[in-house]
């Protein structure tokens, strides 16, 4: 690797470009701070933009388009001759990607953000020193540590060719049959698309449930609409012992729920999780010792075992979503900037955007059940909401989770179309700290799904109008 | 359900600490069954159950502070399900209550602006009292807080939340808040910074600050910064006092009745002295600008509890014997160190006596037990040579130090005050004769 011979200086080094560094870049350099960042690849965005959130859900949209065409039957709308352009949907996909890349460097160098392209590796607590670029090392009075995740392989099949998130969402073919190994939300969004797009798909997960974090009401939803028009197979309490190439493609040796079977697959996707980037930074020059899973301990601003160092993101504790890494990377900004800023935050919400889609914030029933917490839940199903059978998704459902004494809202889940949209409004709930009545007098617009939420709340409280009281049948 | 909320404890309390719970979620109580242990301005008070009942929620953990109208638990106390038909509970699969455990520990509620402020003041929301709808922490309150308003803003329970239109604060109550704010916080050099992260040069320990040690701290900051403090120090020669009181001990040894202090007899000098001048047995009320005289004389003094310092009161000195007096002090610096002081004891002073001389000391500067006017410290009776007529002999001298209000009294009252004290204890026969 070439170094280069330029040594520079400045206030705030953030490294990483992704969701976590360049809003934390922005923020600094708006408080006034001299900010340099510095980002490995040749785009700004990290994985987020260039190979993750961005183009899965520009494909998903395109699916999504696909699956209301077929859905359009039910209400006298046909269609004939469904095509897919693979080469327009990929080019499309990629614009959208280039042009938001563009975006945030545009925004960077407007702010008078430094960006530096290389690989940073500490050399001391003080000092970064760059690889592959025109900048041979930074010196820092405070540095953010924004380096992201990357995919985990499957240990037993690393040489081989199998697809991670980052090939599959380059949507370089559509495999007659795709295998996917591993049911958490990558896997299954990705294996959505595919089976969207003419893939014959087969789901393989170790846990007995699917998105294990997930409470099982919502994931049953999913799962129903899964078995019925996407997936060709769901494994649960099932690993992939070994994949080999294939004169097709490859073969994987699956153990299903006690017995060992095989398959032939054209491609098989890699989604058994991620993990943080801590290991390749030269962190032994610091005082700064990851876990045994490579997380970096922080305190509420942010703050490493290095009191001028910061870490924010995938490689911090807790779940690796974009919007955590934003926050994380506001308050850190603010915190250099000597503002009493803290990630104090009540609630992230969660999203999983298959079809339907789920999104959750706050407490989960599985959470409460784990802590032995007292809770009181209210459900209201879709089926009993005038927007949803406007829409004709009539399958899902929006619960709120509450404290049984002081009505307070521990949390909110939905099963539902525009699930994700409709989170917000719960993670507003739980951050203002709200009560049932908060949701249930507020008036949610009529006919809309957010007011599966209200109802949900009227249920918890005791006073359910869409669906009968007790008593009624 | 009955909500069980904390009553009025007695003069002027606001608020008590949770020490100790005896009972748990899912317990079921009979009415009059112990509660909670909760400590009061230096007293522990066992708050028995009014109902029988389950409980179903405490009103916060150990160590919590809970306020006149907070809740202390929620008890079901239905004996049957028929309670009244609103409180039906909705259908089956569509609400479920998880089986009992304990209630969700939540952050308090408090919209994250309000988190900010409470921050940038160095505030900690659980202390605050909420007046937001569903006892949510408004920023008015973590201002009034801030500003140490707790005098001014009663504890009021949370208002009912009523559909109106959302309206501003009425303009003088934040005139007034926001006016106190500059006031407070106007003090020249007065430098809030927070602390550095002291782990960052070596190990600490950290211990959370309550009870007794807490209560110290409020009246200590209140006392030293609203009072002007001056001391006026002087030695009492009480060579024969300690003679005397000795032999009375040698001959009361074995009998019934309480050995003898040197304290007895200080706090029957410092009643004659306060007879003779009236300021020091005062209060001064700043708001209404009056200096209120008190013709009783009830003398605190200051006990080491071991859990730190409480003043219990011993009443109408001027009418009491030194026997009685002692035996007083016996009793209740016993019952302060165990625990079992009521209350009521720690109350109605007029007149403070810290004594370290047991423990050692030339001279002290105590602070004054806010709102009284003056505090006597004694040091340790140390033998010294001393010029009597021309000689040097050995007496044995008592340091005395009498701090006072500058606001009431001046040096020469304290100096007056002391020469008085100082005579009367240089002979018991004065002390018989004259007090």
């Amino acid at each position: 690797m070439v170094m280069g011979s330029l040594q520079e200086e400045t206030e705030v080094a953030i490294i990483g470009g992704g969701p976590g560094g360049y809003v934390a870049a922005l923020r600094a350099a708006d408080l006034g701070k001299e900010v340099t960042l510095i980002e490995e690849r040749d785009k700004l965005g990290g994985v987020c933009l260039l190979e993750g959130c961005i183009p899965s859900k520009a494909l998903i949209n395109a699916v999504e388009v696909i699956e209301s065409a077929r859905r359009a039957r039910d209400f006298g709308v046909t269609f004939s001759g469904l095509n897919v352009d693979l080469a327009a949907l990929r080019q499309w996909c990629r614009s959208v990607v280039e042009g938001l890349a563009r975006g945030v460097a545009h925004l960077l160098q407007r702010r008078g953000v430094e960006v530096v392209r290389g690989r940073a590796r500490f050399e001391s607590a003080n000092l970064l020193a760059i690889e592959g670029g025109e900048v041979g090392a930074v010196k820092f009075r405070h540095c953010i540590i924004a380096t992201g995740s990357r995919v985990q392989p499957l240990p037993h099949a690393s040489d081989l060719p199998l697809w991670s998130s980052t090939e599959a969402l380059q949507l370089p073919e559509i495999p007659g049959r795709l295998l996917v190994v591993g049911g958490g939300y990558i896997g299954l969004e990705i294996g959505q698309v595919y089976a969207g797009l003419g893939s014959k798909v087969t789901v393989v997960e170790a846990y007995p449930q699917l998105l294990p974090g997930a409470d099982y009401d919502l994931v049953e939803v999913v799962v129903n609409h899964c078995r019925e028009h996407c997936f060709e197979a769901l494994l649960l309490e099932s690993r992939v012992l070994a994949v080999e190439k294939s004169a097709a493609g490859f073969t994987a040796t699956i153990e299903y729920q006690g017995e060992t079977r095989t398959g032939e697959y054209d491609q098989v996707l890699v989604a058994v999780g991620r993990r943080p980037n801590t290991d390749t930074i030269g962190l032994e020059h610091t005082k700064i010792v990851p876990d045994k899973r490579g997380f970096i301990a922080v305190s509420p601003e942010g703050r490493t075992v290095e009191p001028h160092i910061y870490a924010i993101g995938d490689v911090t504790p807790g779940p690796m979503l974009a919007h955590k890494a934003s926050r994380e990377g506001k308050v850190v900004a603010e915190v250099i900037a000597e503002h009493r800023s803290a990630f104090d935050n009540r609630a992230i919400p969660a999203v999983v955007y298959t079809d339907p889609e789920i999104a959750w914030a706050g407490l989960t029933e599985r959470e409460a059940k784990a802590e032995g917490i007292r809770v009181k839940v209210g459900k209201f199903p879709l089926r009993a909401l005038g927007r949803a059978r406007t829409l004709g998704r009539t399958e899902g459902f929006a619960k709120v989770i509450s404290d049984p004494v002081s009505g307070f809202v521990l949390g909110v889940a939905m099963v539902a179309p525009h699930a994700s949209e409709l989170i917000a409004e719960a993670t507003l709930a739980l951050e203002l700290g709200a009560s049932l009545e908060d949701l249930l007098v507020t008036i949610h617009p009529h006919p809309t799904l957010s007011e599966a939420i209200l109802e949900a709340a009227e249920v918890a409280a005791g006073t359910p109008v869409h669906v009968p009281a007790k008593g009624e049948t | 359900m009955f909500e069980f909320r904390l009553p009025d404890l007695g003069e002027g309390i606001h608020e008590g600490e949770i020490i100790k719970w005896h009972v748990q979620v899912g317990d079921v109580v009979k009415a009059d069954d112990p509660l909670v242990d909760v400590e009061t301005d230096k007293a522990a008070v066992t708050i028995p159950s009014p109902v029988g009942g389950r409980i179903v929620r405490l009103g916060g953990n150990v160590g919590d502070t809970l306020t006149v109208g907070g809740v202390i638990a929620v008890i079901d106390d239905t004996a049957t399900e028929a309670r009244g038909a609103p409180k039906a509970a909705p259908p089956k699969p569509l609400v479920a209550e998880s089986a009992p455990g304990k209630p969700a520990e939540r952050p308090v509620p408090a919209a994250p602006a309000t988190r900010r402020l409470a921050r940038e003041l160095g505030v900690d929301l659980r202390r605050v009292s909420p007046t937001g709808p569903g006892g949510r922490v408004t920023p008015e309150d973590v201002r009034r807080f801030a500003e140490g308003g707790r005098a001014l803003a009663p504890a009021a329970p949370p208002e009912p939340a009523r559909p109106a239109p959302p309206q501003p604060p009425a303009e003088p109550e934040r005139a007034e808040t926001e006016a106190l704010g500059r006031a407070a916080t106007a003090i020249p050099y007065l430098d809030l910074a927070p602390l550095p992260d002291f782990a960052q040069w070596g190990p600490v320990a950290r211990q959370p600050l309550r009870s007794i040690r807490r209560k110290v701290a409020y009246k200590m900051v209140t006392s030293k910064i609203l009072v002007p403090h001056v001391a006026h120090m002087d030695e009492a020669d009480v060579t024969l006092l300690e003679e005397f009181r000795h032999r009375e001990n040698e001959r009361r040894r074995g009998q019934a009745g309480a050995h003898l202090t040197l304290l007895a007899f200080v706090i029957k000098a410092v009643t004659a002295g306060l007879r003779a001048t009236p300021s020091f047995n005062a209060s001064l009320d700043p708001f209404k600008d009056e200096i209120i005289y008190k013709k009783y004389y009830n003398i605190g003094i200051a006990v080491d509890t071991g859990r730190g310092l409480v003043v219990p009161v011993i009443r109408d000195t001027d009418r009491k014997s030194i026997v009685a007096i002692s035996s007083a002090i016996e009793d209740l610096a016993k019952r302060a160190r165990d625990g079992t002081i009521e209350v009521s004891e720690l109350q109605g002073g007029t007149f403070t006596i810290t004594n370290v001389g047991p423990i050692g000391g030339t001279a002290l500067i105590p602070a004054i037990n806010y709102p009284e006017v003056a505090i006597l410290g004694m040091g340790r009776v140390q033998e010294k040579p001393v010029v009597r007529e021309g000689q040097i002999v050995i007496r044995k001298m008592l340091p005395l130090t009498l701090s006072f209000d500058h606001r009431v009294a001046d040096g020469a009252d304290a100096a007056r005050f002391v020469s008085e004290m100082v005579r009367e204890l240089s002979d018991p026969n004065l002390l018989l004769l004259e007090t």
